[in-house]
């Protein structure tokens, strides 16, 4: 796994149905234009593409860019579905995800969680910083 | 030849107005419209100013709020509820599986169902969401795209059984493929394909159902995946002309159809930019259903639209600010000179929102409508310098796009937006802007207040927002396996049989055949199933 923070590998991507694909499409950008290689396998995918994806590509950091609520049903079944590979990417969430739910995320295997009006410095931090402590 | 304000004054005498009291709040008297005799007037062609001469003297915009969530049952209670506290229109919010046309107990609806909208599986659920209150008095729209033909046909189905028939109904079908490929991506067939199910909607309704608004051309949905305003302007008037060509295509009269397409256009925060974004769509509007398509009634020449605030706009922190930018917002819309409005509440950043955060938005559009006075004079703001600039400049702007798409398009606005879909060109120039945007606000040149400044008080607790449980999921798939236990299933195979069969003659309208099945409680993801083994399935390729 790579900790070299120049030169970091991050799939983001879309789980379950939502359409909405403008924050992750600018995340995408914004990491890319810091220095992270970014990798996008589109919509409507489910845990287990994803995280198939994560493991083919060797990833540093899964990022989930979730605006439809399903985010408690569907992010620790991506992290769940990662460790069923014996691996352990580190998942982060990005989008519409109220505090009240942050605890349970947390404690879900998720590394960081990204609300709205995340900036990018923020963001970028948080994957770095994602990617550091997997690397622990 | 009469002049313009005695064009205007005709067709104002000819309007009824609301008895009420047209003056300041100091008493000083109003005209209904203020102008040069030879200026621009509303209702008088090319309705810059307004699609009718009295505007809000008539009637004030439809206050709809869009609602669902939950099953059936639940959102039935706040349609009602809507109704109660004055709400005049219902507006239908359906869940992801149903837009996406997937059945509730699809393995992909996992985590979905009745999350954003509402679960629709079966006639029975569009039963309980309409029960106990008259479609035939009051008018529903509903977002849906893909499979905006069968939840149709299902709305159909259900008035029918409930005594009230298809030509009384009153309504919008979203039905707006094009911008789903562009911006929304909610989409299950082909282009070409999803095109055929825009023609028989709209071929369908002409028709059967005269009340009925086939396509609500949206560019909200655009303009919320990151596009800028003339952007919004450009594709959705462009997306309008397409359908346009489409059903000439099939064979329909021009001034058969286009009285009943509607547009449905984004309130951002930047005040006067909305304003003339509405007042050149307008404008131009007019001028090609005139002279490119040979409109030759007022009606296929007056663009209608309804506004929804930005709910891109809209802050995590501080929730409570919201309401102050919704209300600029909705401002704009009505100064724009909207036909209906939907307000977005405080705690959208966060989820669905809660009765209490829906009502003062709702309360929010009364005290434009009912308190400020800004009703009484159309188009306030025309022969604004200012105003009047800015709309000729989203209209250049807008005309510069069309031209590419016409260029896209070999001539055809209807090929121009499929290609540009095929292209990515659409969608690579949204997430283009999108970005743009970002970055000036990354770089300080935007102010989100509360976001990026002024950021005391963001450390209070966060508001309670709705919570919808997965028991609601479980409650929605057992009540599916109910209905499918006590439904005949030769019936519902007999009429997905027809529906295959028609789906491979294009000619064949495939209305007729997707009312039947709904009448045979086949479900919505039965039916979109049938059809895609037709018509085949859309994957966008994924770009950053």
């Amino acid at each position: 796994m790579n900790t070299d923070n120049t030169s970091l590998r991050v799939l983001v991507a879309k789980v379950g149905l939502d359409g909405h694909d403008r924050g992750v499409k600018v995340v995408a950008r914004l990491l890319r234009d810091a220095g992270i290689e970014v990798i996008y396998t589109g919509l409507f995918q489910t845990p287990e593409t994803v995280a198939a994806a994560a493991v083919d590509e060797d990833v540093d950091v899964v990022g989930l860019s979730m605006l439809s609520g399903a985010h408690m049903t569907l992010a620790p079944l991506v992290v769940a579905a990662i460790r069923a590979r014996g691996v352990d990417i580190p998942v982060v969430i990005g989008g519409i995800v109220p505090n009240s739910d942050v605890a349970e995320l947390k404690a879900a295997g998720i590394a960081e969680i990204l609300g709205p009006g995340a900036p990018a410095d923020e963001v970028v931090a948080a994957v770095r910083r994602a990617a550091a402590n997997a690397a622990v | 030849m009469t002049n313009p304000r005695e064009q205007w004054q005709k067709a104002f005498d000819a309007s009824k107005v609301r008895d009420e009291q047209y003056q300041t709040m100091s008493g000083i008297p109003l005209e209904p419209v203020y102008g040069p005799e030879d200026g621009d007037f509303p209702g008088v062609y090319p309705y810059t100013r307004g699609p009718y001469a009295s505007m809000y003297r008539s009637k004030l915009w439809t206050m709809r709020m869009f609602a669902g969530f939950g099953t059936a049952i639940d959102t039935n209670q706040r349609f009602k509820e809507i109704l109660k506290s004055g709400g005049d229109g219902l507006s239908t919010a359906f869940d992801m599986p149903t837009l996406l046309g997937l059945d509730s107990d699809d393995p992909m609806s996992l985590g979905e169902v009745g999350r954003c909208g509402v679960a629709i599986d079966t006639l029975a659920d569009m039963s309980d969401l309409f029960s106990d209150i008259d479609l035939g008095s009051i008018t529903t729209s509903m977002t849906i795209n893909s499979p905006a033909a069968v939840l149709l046909a299902m709305f159909v189905a259900q008035a029918e059984n409930a005594g009230v028939p298809r030509a009384k109904l009153g309504g919008t079908l979203q039905n707006d493929i094009l911008k789903e490929y562009q911006a929304q991506k909610e989409f299950v067939f082909p282009p070409r394909q999803s095109m055929r199910l825009v023609r028989d909607t709209v071929a369908f309704t002409a028709a059967e159902m005269p009340r009925w608004n086939s396509i609500s051309i949206s560019g909200y949905h655009i303009r919320e995946a990151g596009s800028t305003a003339a952007e919004e302007l450009a594709f959705t008037l462009a997306n309008g002309f397409a359908y346009v060509e489409l059903a000439r295509q099939a064979g329909l009269p021009v001034d058969a159809f286009a009285p009943r397409l509607s547009f449905f256009f984004n309130a951002h925060i930047d005040f006067f930019e909305e304003i003339a974004k509405y007042r050149a769509a307008r404008r131009i509007w007019a001028r090609w259903m005139k002279e490119r398509y040979g409109a030759t009634t007022e009606r296929s020449m007056q663009l209608r639209f309804h506004t929804q605030t930005a709910g891109v706009s809209l802050t995590a922190q501080q929730p409570e600010v919201n309401i102050v930018r919704t209300a600029i917002e909705a401002l704009a819309g009505v100064l724009g000179g909207t036909q209906s409005l939907h307000t977005n509440s405080m705690d959208e950043a966060l989820a669905l929102p809660t009765e209490r955060s829906a009502r003062i938005a709702l309360r929010t559009q009364q005290v434009i409508g009912y308190e400020t006075n800004v009703t009484h004079v159309a188009d306030p703001l025309g022969g604004s310098y200012f105003v009047e600039a800015l709309t000729d400049e989203m209209e250049s702007r807008a005309e510069e796009i069309f031209a590419k798409i016409d260029e896209m398009g070999h001539g055809s606005m209807l090929e121009g937006c499929i290609v540009g879909i095929d292209e990515n060109w659409f969608q690579g120039r949204i997430a283009d802007s999108a970005y743009d945007l970002e970055r000036a606000f990354n770089r300080g040149e935007r102010t989100i207040v509360g976001v990026s400044k002024f950021l005391e008080g963001n450390e209070e607790d966060q508001m309670d927002t709705l919570k919808i449980t997965n028991a609601d999921e479980k409650k929605q798939r057992e009540r599916l396996s109910s209905v499918k236990q006590d439904r005949n299933e030769a019936a519902v195979q007999d009429a997905l049989d027809r529906l295959a069969k028609d789906a491979v003659d294009t000619e064949v309208n495939l209305m007729p055949a997707l009312i039947d099945a709904s009448n045979a409680y086949a479900t919505v993801g039965e039916m979109m199933n049938t059809m895609a083994g037709v018509f085949g399935r859309h994957v966008e390729v994924p770009t950053i």
